[in-house]
């Protein structure tokens, strides 16, 4: 099958430097399997013919390296995503938050934004969307204009309604869209509140002390090592007593940072001890 | 006997119950990793997990990110991602685009697992109503591993294993009844 011998492993390392020294993209800290498995994919896609050319393409096209970063990471996504985990967020996380004067959250990694309008729904419904700000981030500009705009294909409302339900969400869900055309556009109010910034986990650094950072889904695409400083940037960029949420498959123990954390029951939730905790 | 050190199993329709038939049957100090990969609904990973655990003394768990991979372990991948196979024999999850509608994909499995394990590798494909794995089962072959699959006679749904006989040169066909022997003179 020419699906696994299209670029080989050494390849791939020559193509990550490339990025790197070229563009500044570090992918070093990048699971192998799966980057090397969206290598192959893109490669096929773009009906690409030799390495050569294809590095050159990479290296010498600053368009063709948009299309790269946008389709070597994974922007897979959907509102609701995981129901049980909104509804620990809706029943057990934010109603703790809503004492505060101000909320502010960080979603790393964003992608195409569906998390965020999720977001924004619940702290809509519980009251708190005017005393909260939502920072959602992404190392794609792509997906990070798709997200601004808030629309999304009418065909996924029926699975996201139903997510939403099962979400403890009360509301008709299509009150938070019209559809236009093939697409649902969200409500404006609820991007009030959103700020969208690309934000690279591998070189960027905290930018702000957030009560609560949401990261799904992103982290088991990297390897332990760069796993551990993203956890740390974290850690860096949480209040005590914030909340970090992380994909359902994905954890904090083993890292430097977990002895500071207890884990909310049942979902992928931790909350930062306070100094006295300790 | 055929050289193993990782075994992959995937299923769709109808291959719970072969399981349930074939893990009792298993010795207890089987040699190698057993990977199953199994279609079915989101959300109901802890319930599949117990279910084959009470099928057999061997630890069976459901796979954590970049964990190692062990011998005499049998492993289910979660429902909703896509299991990969690290050089440096961890496992990866990828929550990337379905592939044949599903996620987790068989093909993804095998090809990953191909690269890694090359002739060491047995791949086995149960009932199913789509063609996922037949790709992988192909790939498996070229990288000089080993793939059987159930008897589309005893399955349930026989149009996966008969796919992948038609498409993918494999090397075994088993009833049911074979299949635990199989494993057990895997080494």
């Amino acid at each position: 099958m020419p699906y696994s011998a299209a670029i080989n492993d050494e390849q791939v390392e020559v193509l990550i430097t490339d990025v790197l020294e070229q563009y500044g993209y570090d992918f070093t800290g990048y699971s192998r399997a799966s980057l090397k498995r969206r290598l192959l994919r893109l490669f096929g896609l773009d009906k690409q013919v030799s390495f050569a050319e294809f590095r050159y393409k990479i290296g010498n096209d600053s368009t063709y390296f948009k299309r790269f970063v946008e389709q070597i990471t994974v922007n897979v996504t959907e509102m609701f995503r995981d129901p049980a985990f909104y509804k620990a967020l809706r029943e057990k996380v934010l109603p703790k938050l809503g004492t505060y004067p101000f909320i502010r959250i960080w979603l790393a990694g964003c992608s195409t934004g569906e998390e965020v309008y999720s977001m924004a729904i619940v702290l809509k419904e519980l009251n708190l969307l005017h005393k909260s700000l939502i920072y959602a981030t992404d190392i794609n500009p792509t997906v990070l204009e798709k997200a601004a705009q808030g629309m999304f294909p009418l065909s996924q409302m029926k699975q996201y309604s139903e997510n939403y339900i099962a979400s403890g969400g009360t509301k008709d869900f299509s009150s938070y869209y019209s559809a236009n055309y093939s697409l649902a556009k969200f409500d404006n109010e609820l991007k009030t509140k959103m700020i969208f910034s690309t934000h690279n986990l591998v070189s960027d650094h905290s930018f702000n002390e957030f009560q609560l950072i949401l990261c799904r889904n992103v982290l088991i695409y990297f390897d332990r090592d760069l796993q551990f400083k993203v956890l740390q940037l974290f850690d860096n960029s949480l209040e005590n007593l914030g909340y970090l949420a992380l994909g359902t498959k994905e954890t904090t123990d083993f890292s430097p940072i977990s002895k500071r954390y207890k884990r909310l029951e049942t979902e992928k939730i931790w909350r930062k001890l306070s100094d006295e905790n300790l | 006997m055929k050289t193993c050190k990782a075994l992959i199993i995937g299923g769709s329709a109808g291959s719970l119950d072969v399981l349930f038939k074939v893990l009792p049957a298993l010795r207890i100090d089987i040699p190698f990793p057993i990977i199953i990969v199994l279609h079915r609904k989101q959300g109901t990973d802890s319930l599949l997990s117990g279910l084959l655990s009470s099928k057999t003394a061997l630890i069976v768990k459901e796979i954590e990110e970049k964990e190692n991979i062990l011998s005499g372990t049998i492993y289910v991948v979660p429902s909703d991602y896509h299991l990969l196979i690290e050089k440096d024999l961890t496992f990866s999850l990828d929550y990337s685009e379905k592939v044949n509608y599903s996620r987790p994909s068989i093909d993804v499995t095998f090809q990953s697992a191909a690269e890694i394990y090359s002739d060491d590798l047995v791949c086995l494909l149960l009932s199913g109503s789509n063609a996922d794995g037949v790709n992988g089962l192909i790939t498996v072959k070229n990288y000089g591993g080993e793939t059987a699959v159930q008897d589309p006679v005893t399955a349930q749904v026989e149009y996966m294993p008969a796919q992948a006989i038609l498409r993918a040169n494999v090397d075994r066909v088993l009833k049911i009844e074979e299949i635990a022997d199989y494993i057990n003179l895997l080494g």
